[in-house]
């Protein structure tokens, strides 16, 4: 199984990035072979719809779960489609997130917000 | 002669000071262009014609689709994405430049149209009312506003008032920038000040000849007129805050059919603008 994780560092002691669609990089965990991966976001500049983008990148890299603190409309509808659950990440490093969801302390994302379209967000 | 009425915020009476123009005109053509919330007809109340207004989207024919993605990169917008062998297309994202379509070497994509909104006509007396309508939920109210001011271009003889969305975004650009002059309105408050700051960098950036109309005036100071007189713009007419004209506005009439006080006003005011854009073709011609 692989988890991705939106990630500030290229590091497993890094930070959940607070946004999924904007975020720098992407970790790719494989849980059997204990891998990681970080992969760059190439949607983290685009002008509108990165979280469509950046939601492409997780399924082409063949992720089954993600690990964020919050998703937009667009990129839960391609995960919908790509049959890849979402799951809320807590603020905390991201192993220590690796480890909730291994122990199933991590709950599915029930809140899909519209997106920011343009008006930044905090 | 087309006439743009504008505003960095809504609320400063873009619709008042614009279908009164059209009215004190006579003969005219008044364009709503606020497409998100048009409510010039509520004024002129025109018997209607309606006609939709649709944009042109990709539909994809998965079976000819080989999955060579040439779409999915291409699209600046990302309205694209393929997922398990299939293209979703994001229709709400989409800015229907019609890219993926030239590019499919599979011809896959086909064009499709949405419907996003309509366009109604009607008269009222001698004012030809034209209001586009953007449906609920829709993200671009541009291509309304395209059609709109393109079925109205060649009627050049007679004046046309243009009254725009509220703001200075895309929306705004696109319904001033063939004008051939720009009213701001402006309110008088600091507030005000900030929102006439922002259609004056507009307007500028544009090179469009402008002058501004100070409305709901009361005594004492007043910052938008200050403002305007420390950057030399002109001021066409300030309108006071009076309760008779609150009161015939808040009951969507037209107040330049009612009163005497405000067709002298307006007529006065239309009498402004004509001779400054006469004086603008005079001076750049």
């Amino acid at each position: 199984m692989i988890i991705s994780i939106p990630v500030d560092e290229k590091s497993l002691e890094s930070e959940v990035c607070i946004s999924f669609g904007r975020a720098p990089y992407f970790l790719f965990y494989n849980l059997d072979t204990k891998e990681s991966l970080f992969v760059d976001n190439s949607a983290a500049n685009s002008q509108g719809g990165a979280g469509i983008k950046a939601a492409q990148i997780i399924a082409d890299n063949k992720a089954d779960v993600l690990l964020t603190p919050r998703c937009g409309q667009n990129a839960a509808d391609v995960f919908k489609a790509a049959d890849i659950k979402i799951y809320k990440s807590i603020s905390a490093s991201v192993q220590d997130n690796i480890h909730d969801f291994i122990d199933g302390k991590l709950s599915l994302l029930d809140e899909i917000h519209p997106g920011f379209h343009g008006h930044g967000g905090a | 002669m087309r006439i743009a009425v504008l505003s960095g915020k809504g609320g400063t009476g873009k619709t008042l000071v614009s279908v009164n123009l059209a009215a004190a005109a006579k003969k005219s053509i008044y364009i709503d262009c606020d497409v998100e919330e048009p409510n010039g007809y509520l004024f002129f109340k025109p018997e209607d014609v309606q006609e939709e207004i649709s944009v042109k989207i990709p539909k994809v024919d998965n079976e000819l689709c080989n999955g060579c993605r040439r779409c999915v990169d291409f699209c600046k917008f990302n309205a694209l994405s393929y997922i398990k062998d299939k293209l979703i297309v994001f229709e709400e994202i989409c800015h229907s430049c019609g890219g993926c379509i030239i590019l499919c070497p599979e011809r896959a994509l086909i064009e499709r149209d949405k419907v996003i909104g309509k366009i109604q006509r009607g008269i009222s007396y001698g004012v030809k009312v034209n209001t586009g309508i953007l449906n609920t939920g829709e993200a671009s109210g541009i291509p309304i506003i395209k059609n709109l001011l393109m079925e109205n271009q060649f009627q050049g003889d007679q004046v046309t008032f243009v009254d725009c969305p509220p703001g200075s975004a895309c929306i705004v650009m696109e319904s001033i920038k063939d004008v051939d002059y720009c009213i701001l309105v402006a309110e008088p408050t600091l507030f005000g000040v900030h929102n006439l700051n922002m259609v004056y960098d507009l307007v500028k950036l544009f090179n469009k000849p402008f002058g501004v109309v100070l409305n709901k005036c009361l005594e004492g100071e007043n910052p938008a007129e200050k403002f305007c007189l420390e950057k030399n713009i002109k001021i066409l007419c300030k309108i006071p805050f009076n309760n008779e004209l609150g009161l015939l506005n808040s009951n969507a009439e037209i107040v330049v059919r009612k009163s005497k006080k405000y067709s002298d006003i307006f007529t006065g005011l239309l009498e402004a603008v004509i001779r400054e854009v006469q004086y603008e073709a005079t001076t750049n011609s």
